[in-house]
């Protein structure tokens, strides 16, 4: 409905399981794996898949932000600290927190799950093709996910020009903290 | 595809992310499960704002100034503030756990026991 109308197509759909499982075997991966190092490749796939799925989700900046920051930089950071702190060989072993963070991380999936397919959502799509909003409204809001760049630049420097302000301070105490940790003293 | 299997996408991804985090004993890899944690939310994050109808276009459905249409992307400039807050602690995190290892010649949260009372 939004956009080219590609959205409930069977390609899209096939790519989009074919992304989620991926993304999840990955995940997975990542926890299972005891070769720190593939672990962190499969971080990679992971990260990938989900600028996937932001791009199915009509999000092209922040598939690219997604790529650009976690697939570029933090998974190089990532690969950096396993490959000078030379445990790659012991990998990563479990604590004694095994069954109890298992069991805690199952109810809580079972409770989210419950909570989204029992929530009755207002979707957009549905608002739209059922008359719910106003003509023009409905093609205005179109409009916003056709070009969403334009219109992040214009929140991120108008609405949200604080937050802003404040991430670069943040980032900038950050690097501060990082190289006053790893100076040599 | 729609809302609801992008939601459980996002919420399995969570709960493996927590899984680890809660279980893994090298550093390195409980920062990694974070970082999995975090993907989730953004991806969670950015679905509501793709799908969900904003409360302000809901009670004013006529609505067409820009002010209440925007409302439709709060979802992704917040997305973008988690990934910058996200990557100020992957940084900070490793220089940490770096420093650690120049210490104490291990990577394992048990191994780091100086302020356990």
């Amino acid at each position: 409905m939004l956009g080219e109308g590609t959205e409930s197509s069977v390609i899209t759909d096939v790519i989009f399981w074919v992304i989620a499982v991926g993304t999840i075997v990955a995940a997975i991966a990542v926890v299972q794996l005891r070769d720190l190092f593939r672990a962190a490749l499969f971080l990679v796939v992971a990260f990938l898949g989900a600028a996937g799925m932001f791009v199915l989700l009509r999000a092209e900046f922040i598939a690219v932000v997604q790529v650009l920051i976690y697939v570029g930089a933090i998974s190089v950071l990532i690969i950096f600290a396993i490959m000078t702190t030379r445990e790659v060989e012991q990998g990563s072993p479990y604590n004694r927190l095994q069954v109890p963070a298992l069991i805690l991380a199952g109810l809580f999936l079972a409770g989210v799950i419950f909570v989204i397919f029992s929530t009755e959502w207002n979707v957009l799509d549905t608002a739209i093709s059922g008359g719910r909003l106003a003509d023009e409204t409905a093609t205005k809001a179109s409009e916003v996910f056709a070009g969403t760049v334009p219109r992040i630049a214009g929140l991120l420097i108008r609405e949200y020009v604080l937050a802003f302000e404040v991430a670069s301070v943040v980032l900038l105490a950050a690097i501060i903290g990082a190289l006053s940790l790893m100076r040599e003293r | 595809m729609g809302l609801e299997s992008f939601l459980a996408v996002g919420a399995i991804i969570f709960c493996i992310g927590l899984y680890g985090a809660l279980t893994k004993r090298n550093a390195i890899t409980v920062l990694m499960c974070i970082e999995l944690m975090f993907t989730a939310v953004n991806i969670t994050a950015v679905t509501l704002s793709r799908y969900v109808v904003p409360a302000g276009l809901a009670e004013n459905p006529a609505s067409v100034s820009d002010d209440v249409l925007q409302t439709l992307l709060t979802g992704q400039v917040f997305t973008i503030f988690i990934i910058t807050v996200a990557a100020a602690e992957v940084a900070l995190g490793l220089a940490i756990v770096m420093a650690v290892f120049k210490n104490r010649e291990s990577v394992f949260v048990t191994d780091a026991t100086e302020m356990k009372h």
